[in-house]
């Protein structure tokens, strides 16, 4: 039992947390950026159109750009400023792929352009909390960049009971959803109560790994005064931070393969979303900044900033004092998810949770060897995968046998590869992989879309083909049916006359 | 230089490599191996040498034909093939064919399939039978232990214990030839003085080193565990209806290779499944194997028999019996 409440599911490890670097400093505000760049393209490909041009003088709060729909975001302004260009930008995307880009130059001024003055959020009915949190722009801030509004509507359709908040952050460095829960507890529990309530379910629990103390005793007695909140202490354990194994930890069911959380009534948040919800509901304001760690051992000062959306890499770095030795990768995510930046001019965009400058030697990339079929990686396996069989198949794009080792279920969380003693790039093989899949996915779309199209031409010309030869045998009929019916008119009409 | 071309993740490393893993299971067997030097004399030691040195010699050739990178021939797997091989033959073994054996192991148990990690048998074992095959006299000529003796001037050092030569010496039955018989006390059993192998003489300081490596994560209970339940238990069952033609559960599972089989050969990562209920086949089959060709089979000693038939179905294993994916509530994916 004991082993069981330790360990709540197979797999999973524990790797070095290095978030002592990090983890007792306050939240620093960072000054006023003097440009940011927000890229128009959204992380899922949509561009949204921009509501200024260039030259325009612009507020901090303005909606700047929005999108067809509701499942792209709309773009706030997060500095008061000028419009100086709308040009392609590298973009956070790991090919450095260039988007367009509004530029903008900001005057240092930190004030809104809009006042924001806070509201009785008691009156709002659930759909008033979910619109403001749709154009407020948030997307969830634990790094999957979905919209939280349409997360909650969904959520209210499908009758979930529970919504749960992930304060598991069990991505090594990364400590800002832990000084968020310290500091700003309260707006947490706030914004948990309005998501609740949007949803309209029972509860919101908030679950904290058991390394995160503090977070836990100030979470507490935060929601001690509510009765549908509560506080749910679970161990730390990677991958934790992922929804299913979150669920697993603290409500001990399965999401089976294939499905939603929501399926079984549950709905996961992560806890800085919920401050961002707090913020939106309660004063209207639209997410323009986040708290990110910024950190890594290369860094001179690693620190918790509060980052204006569209910040550049390069600014941050300058903020925590620059680098003292040299920084082998600079990631955009923690170290076993995260991101290579294609370079140090890329903008902050919602979904980044934290800048890590790492050292070679935190990285120990070394050269990888043959497979020696020791199994660590099965066991380290949270989703109960063969990686190794996987990566053997993906090696040589035999896909259906990697997916016969269940590529499918891959979360790419890399814990795999954290434990292989051969170096073997497991989670590269496995990216690799999916992509091709999802390429002949598409080409088996387009084919199979292309087959329709043929077989509906063919189905149509045959029926036109039908058509004609029904119309020509009608003709005929009616021809001959002429040639006969007027013979038999002829006769009728014949006998007729010739018997009148 | 800063990187920026992409990467997959993770960017960071638990820090283990396979010659970290394999230099800590040859610290696991360093117990065992001085307490089988001690009992044996300097024989022992020229085997032990001339396994280690040759098989890292023939790694290194075999790497070279296969064109890898020769720093592997020092990556602790080929040492240890020959440690193992070394320590599962009689202490008496003239060196020559010790390496012999090693060459066989190494070069047609490793090269011919690829290297390391593509060989789908038990390299050391390939080996050992290999030698009993070749060499049956040579390989079942087993002495009794004869340590160095404290005597009035000093330690007194046995003829047998100093002699390098094979033909001299007592021969002697080990346990597992007169199972039924006159057996070494339990506490022999245990402490390993009594007739065998080099170095699975000592049960107690083999199953240490086991559990070291347990406890260090190296291998994992399940192998041994199964392997040597499944070997007593049958022996218990049969000794209980019949103890004069079959062998006590205990004197099964701490006699012959028994231990440093659970332990440090049927564990082999290579050669053994990778999933959990994989293991548990595989450790029962192993032991279940053990008992059947000590029991009623020609040979004495079935290890690395049941060892070699057991690899041969680990793809098998490994392909069927795969891990329950998380949250499917079926459990096998047959
Ligand atoms: S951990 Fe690495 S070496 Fe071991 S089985 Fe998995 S992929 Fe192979
Ligand atoms: S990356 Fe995929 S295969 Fe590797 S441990 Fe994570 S879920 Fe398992």
């Amino acid at each position: 039992m004991l082993g069981l409440r330790k360990k709540p599911f197979s797999g999973g490890i524990h790797p070095r947390g290095h978030k002592e670097l990090t983890e007792n400093t306050a939240i620093v505000s960072s000054e006023e950026p003097r440009r940011v760049c927000l890229s128009l393209q959204q992380r899922n490909g949509v561009v949204l159109r921009s509501h200024v041009n260039v030259g325009d003088t612009i507020v901090k709060g303005q909606l700047v750009a929005s999108g067809p729909n509701d499942m792209c975001v709309p773009l706030h302004a997060p500095i008061n400023g000028v419009v100086e260009a709308i040009q392609p930008h590298v973009s956070a995307h790991p090919s450095g792929l260039k988007t367009n880009t509004l530029m903008i130059k900001g005057n240092g001024d930190p004030t809104w352009g809009i006042p924001h003055v806070p509201c009785d959020t008691s009156k709002l009915t659930p759909e008033e909390i979910i619109q403001r949190v749709l154009d407020a722009g948030i997307v969830g801030l634990g790094g999957a960049g979905f919209p939280s509004g349409l997360k909650l509507r969904f959520a209210r359709q499908k009758g979930v009971k529970t919504l749960l908040l992930n304060g598991g952050e069990c991505e090594p460095y990364l400590t800002c959803d832990d000084r968020l829960m310290r500091e700003k507890a309260a707006e947490i529990a706030e914004g948990a109560a309005l998501m609740v309530r949007a949803i309209g379910c029972e509860q919101a629990i908030i679950a904290i790994e058991d390394n995160k103390p503090d977070s836990i005793s100030t979470m507490q007695s935060a929601v001690a005064d509510r009765p549908n909140l509560s506080v749910q202490i679970v161990p730390s354990l990677y991958p934790m931070g992922s929804e299913r194994h979150l669920i697993k930890a603290v409500t001990g069911h399965t999401v089976p393969p294939g499905q939603l959380s929501t399926e079984i009534g549950i709905l996961v948040h992560n806890v800085a979303t919920a401050q961002a919800v707090f913020e939106a509901v309660r004063y209207q304001r639209p997410l323009i900044r986040r708290v990110m760690t910024i950190s890594g051992g290369a860094l001179e000062q690693p620190t918790n900033l509060i980052v204006a959306m569209g910040t550049l890499v390069s600014d941050l770095i300058a903020r925590c004092g620059g680098l003292k030795m040299e920084a082998a990768r600079l990631v955009a995510g923690g170290p076993m998810m995260g991101q290579v930046l294609p370079s140090p001019f890329v903008p902050i965009d919602k979904s980044i949770g934290g800048i890590l400058a790492l050292s070679a030697d935190e990285i120990r990339a070394e050269q990888s060897h043959d497979c020696v079929r020791c199994g660590r990686c099965v066991n380290a396996c949270p989703m109960g995968l063969m990686p190794f069989q996987m990566a053997a198949h993906s090696r040589v794009s035999d896909l259906d046998g990697a997916r016969h080792f269940g590529l499918d279920n891959c979360l790419l969380c890399g814990a795999c590869s954290y434990v292989c003693p051969s170096r073997i790039p497991l989670v590269q093989y496995f990216q690799h992989a999916r992509s091709s899949l999802n390429a002949s996915r598409t080409m088996e779309r387009k084919s199979a879309h292309a087959r329709q199209l043929t077989e509906a031409r063919q189905a149509r010309l045959m029926r036109e083909a039908e058509a004609k030869k029904a119309a020509k045998a009608a003709r005929s009929k009616t021809r001959k049916r002429p040639a006969r019916t007027p013979r038999k008119k002829a006769d009728s009409t014949d006998s007729t006359p010739t018997s009148n | 230089m800063v990187q920026f071309t992409p990467v997959a993740g993770p960017h960071t490393h638990g820090g283990t490599s396979t010659t970290h893993l394999m230099f800590l299971v040859i610290a696991a067997l360093v117990p065992a191996t001085v307490f089988g030097l001690y009992l044996f004399g300097i024989n022992a030691v020229i085997v032990l040498l001339a396994c280690v040195s040759s098989a890292v010699l023939f790694e290194y050739i075999g790497l070279k034909l296969l064109g890898k990178s020769t720093h592997s021939a020092l990556d602790g797997s080929a040492i240890l093939t020959g440690w193992l091989l070394a320590l599962s033959l009689p202490p008496s073994t003239p060196w020559w064919i010790a390496v012999s054996g090693v060459f066989f192991a190494i070069v047609i148990g490793k090269t011919v399939f690829g290297g390391l990690g593509q060989n789908p048998f038990n390299p050391a074992m390939l080996g050992r039978v290999m030698l009993l095959i070749c060499f049956p006299v040579e390989l079942t000529d087993w002495r009794l232990p004869n340590p160095p003796q404290q005597g009035a001037d000093g330690l007194l050092l046995g003829e047998q214990w100093l002699s390098t030569n094979a033909i001299d010496g007592v021969s002697a039955a080990t346990p597992l030839s007169q199972l039924t018989g006159a057996l070494p006390s339990l506490s022999e059993l245990t402490t390993g003085h009594h007739a065998g192998s080099l170095g699975e003489t000592s049960a107690l300081l083999i199953l240490l080193g086991g559990l070291f490596l347990i406890w260090r994560g190296i291998i994992h209970w399940r192998i041994p565990a199964t392997l040597l339940l499944s070997i007593a238990i049958p022996a218990a069952i049969s000794h209980a209806i019949a103890p004069e033609s079959f062998g006590s559960a205990s004197a099964h599972v701490l006699s012959g290779g028994a231990m440093l089989a659970a332990f440090f050969i049927a564990t082999d990562m290579v050669t053994s499944p990778t999933s959990p209920k994989g293991q548990i086949l595989f450790g029962i089959g192993c032991g279940v194997l053990i008992w059947l060709i000590r029991t009623f089979g020609s040979y004495p000693e079935g290890v690395a028999f049941a060892v070699l038939i057991m690899n041969a179905t680990t793809p098998v294993i490994d392909h069927y019996l795969k891990p329950a994916v998380f949250g499917q509530p079926n459990r096998f994916s047959l």
